[in-house]
């Protein structure tokens, strides 16, 4: 789960971590009052689960309260990337002399957090990385030794940071790491760090990431939390705990497993099709989650057909053929929908569905299935 | 016998009372898994499946020997549950239970790697392992399996039953088979595996099946160019799927560059390994590098 940036900075606020006053505001005419609390030259900023922001005309400045609603007006509603401005942060100004880049994240290979140091900020930290590696350092913080400040010392000054401004900054690291623990984060990013022309640290910026996992001891906060996606389909999928990710193509897809589920995108693009979809239905595969399933799949004006690939390994084939005939006599779909059935009790399964008169495509083998579901969507 | 898995075997199973614990038991009793004790706490003295149960894991070890476990406990739990079977002294712990938060399966790790290092544990969100014919710690579907002489290692479930499945369907049996788990923190990875494979006489092949995210396949593609001697088959899901979106579980998220599916096969295929871009031309590939 993304936190946008007043998101975030409230939660940096929290481990009293050095931010800019600020206030989040849906209604245009909000931002005078805004602004007039704030000092009068304020930022607006687009609030979107996206970067690039600025490029897209997402950050601008005012200098005034009236600007600044004008400047408001303009962004609510536009467009960055696929999501829309719904909010927008109304921030006090702060002077740059100097930006950082700091953050902690997950090393899966050694099974420990990185921290990320850069004296490059306010540009994509990847970029910096390619282009000027001497810029960036990054270690891993062993949880058992704990960080401590030598070594964001040494990183920071390796990396190019100026010394003057070691003493705030590992002061930011470390609290920065505390919300990284404290918060269960799967990536914590202060980009930029600033360094104002009275040479004070603030954050410019904050990117966090939260381990969905250990929401259940994060529950305000989660239940606080804008959605990070916009898609009506999208969100209706979250509330029904189906995973599931719009794509661009027109062959809907519904399997069990994710991998499982990539690897029937995987075979849709090598057949010469585009899948429309990811569509994990889980474990169970029964005819409730089967229902929902079809409907979520089939909500796209794109799709053309549906592959629906179930292996049966504890859930069995005909418990599932079951499941489908239920749900296709109930909603009676118009695009031809293919279906594979493999593994335990697939013949039955196959029968079941023969026997139903239902209107499907039944096919015995993954590839057969991928290949019958593209020319479908093919002929369209 | 198998990967991991020897005569002495004697297993506990922490979380037998639950729902899964006790179905998953009755399974892998049928399937032939010498299953020894039982752990629920509070449910110590009763007996399911004929299979006693204790309070605590030491007492599973004290009284019954077990030297392995498997852990079906809640996600909120589960972890408590790994430190406790470290503790007791056993040395295979196989953990199926998924959601647990990211951090505490990391301390863990890094915990019992220090202070018992002799404790292997497999996942956490692993559907455990397999050798056909014999043994069976997990909650894969025995039936899709049959013994054989290649090695499957894997990231994933129903993707791994699939791809086996096919072998079986193709008169290619399994030597063991291993799902290290989808969470973004292991134990068990893919380059230990290969270790182990190497070594494994009963095993002539090994299929990887890997998964978009992470960087186990660039290090496994690593340690076959200089050290693995077998054949090696290669299979990774998810070249079609868009970076930054996570599709199901954890373990499936590319991160900027790395942890591509093509650069993961690029790496697999550069070290020698013969790759293939779906999952139904893994038994043909096979039988070729089998020379079949």
């Amino acid at each position: 789960m993304k936190t946008l940036e007043y998101e975030g900075k409230a939660i940096f606020d929290k481990y009293r971590l050095p931010v800019p006053s600020g206030k989040v505001i849906t209604e245009a005419s909000k931002a005078e009052e805004a602004a007039r609390e704030l000092g009068g030259e304020v930022m607006i900023k687009a609030q979107v689960h996206t970067g690039g922001r600025g490029k897209a005309g997402g950050i601008k400045k005012a200098s005034t309260p009236l600007e600044a609603v004008q400047k408001a007006e303009e962004m609510l509603g536009m467009m960055i990337k696929e999501y829309r401005v719904k909010k927008v942060y109304i921030e006090e100004q702060v002077s740059i002399s100097k930006e950082y880049y700091l953050g902690f994240t997950y090393d899966r290979s050694k099974n420990l957090p990185f921290f990320i140091v850069s004296s490059s900020g306010g540009v994509d930290i990847e970029k910096v990385a390619q282009e000027d590696p001497e810029k960036v350092r990054r270690i891993n913080i062993d949880p058992l030794w704990g960080i401590h400040p030598y070594q964001v010392r040494r990183e920071a000054l390796m990396a190019g940071v100026k010394y003057e401004h070691i003493g705030q900054l590992v002061s930011v690291v470390l609290k920065l790491y505390n919300v990284f623990l404290g918060e269960d984060a799967r990536l914590t990013e202060i980009n930029p760090a600033i360094i104002t022309e009275e040479g004070t640290l603030i954050c410019g910026d904050s990117k966090i990431e939260l381990d969905s996992s250990a929401a259940f001891r994060h529950r305000e906060l989660f239940d606080s939390l804008e959605p990070d996606t916009d898609d009506p389909v999208e969100l209706r999928a979250r509330e029904e705990n189906i995973s599931f990710v719009k794509l661009e193509g027109n062959v809907a897809v519904i399997g069990n497993g994710a991998g499982l589920v990539m690897a029937t995108l995987d075979s849709v693009s090598r057949e010469g099709g585009t899948p429309a979809n990811f569509l994990d239905i889980g474990g169970g595969a029964l005819s409730k989650q089967m229902e929902t399933s079809i409907e979520i799949a089939l909500d796209s004006p794109k799709v053309k057909s549906l592959l629906i690939n179930i292996f049966g390994g504890i859930t069995r084939c005909d418990e599932v053929a079951r499941g489908i005939i239920e749900v296709v006599k109930y909603i009676h779909p118009e695009l031809p929908i293919v279906v594979r059935l493999g593994g335990t009790n697939e013949e039955e399964g196959r029968s079941i569905l023969n026997e139903s008169k239902i209107r499907v495509d039944i096919c015995k083998t993954m590839r057969e299935a991928t290949v019958k579901a593209v020319a479908y969507a093919e002929e369209g | 016998m198998g990967i991991f898995i020897d005569n002495e075997m004697k297993v506990v199973v922490q979380g037998i009372t639950g729902r899964e614990g006790k179905y998953h038991t009755g399974l892998m009793l049928q399937y032939g898994t010498n299953i020894v004790a039982g752990c629920s706490p509070g449910k110590g003295g009763q007996i399911i499946n004929e299979v006693p149960i204790y309070d605590a894991v030491e007492e599973t070890v004290r009284h019954e020997g077990a030297n392995t476990s498997i852990i079906f406990v809640p996600p909120g739990f589960a972890v408590d549950a790994l430190y406790e079977a470290a503790e007791a002294g056993i040395r295979l712990i196989i953990c199926i239970t998924e959601g647990i938060p990211a951090l505490d399966a990391m301390h863990a790790l890094r915990r019992i790697d220090v202070i018992y290092p002799e404790t292997r544990i497999i996942g956490p969100n692993s559907p455990g392992i397999i050798i056909p014919g014999k043994s069976l710690i997990g909650i894969i579907p025995g039936n899709i399996f049959s013994p054989g002489r290649v090695g499957i290692i894997s990231r994933s479930g129903t993707l791994t039953y699939q791809i086996a499945y096919d072998l079986t369907n193709a008169g290619i049996g399994q030597s063991s088979v291993i799902g290290v788990g989808g969470d973004p923190f292991i134990g068990v990875k893919f380059i230990d595996l290969l270790e182990l494979f190497n070594e494994d006489p009963e095993t002539e092949a090994v299929c990887i099946i890997g998964e978009i995210g992470g960087s186990d396949e660039e290090e496994a593609a690593d340690y076959i160019k200089n050290k693995f001697s077998k054949p090696v088959v290669a299979y990774v899901a998810g070249q079609t799927a868009p970076a930054g979106k996570k599709m199901g579980h954890a373990g499936a998220i590319i991160s900027a560059t790395a942890g591509t599916a093509s650069s993961k096969m690029k790496a697999l295929k550069e070290a020698g390994a013969v790759t293939v871009s779906t999952p139904y031309e893994v038994a043909d590939a096979i039988k070729n590098v089998l020379g079949k």
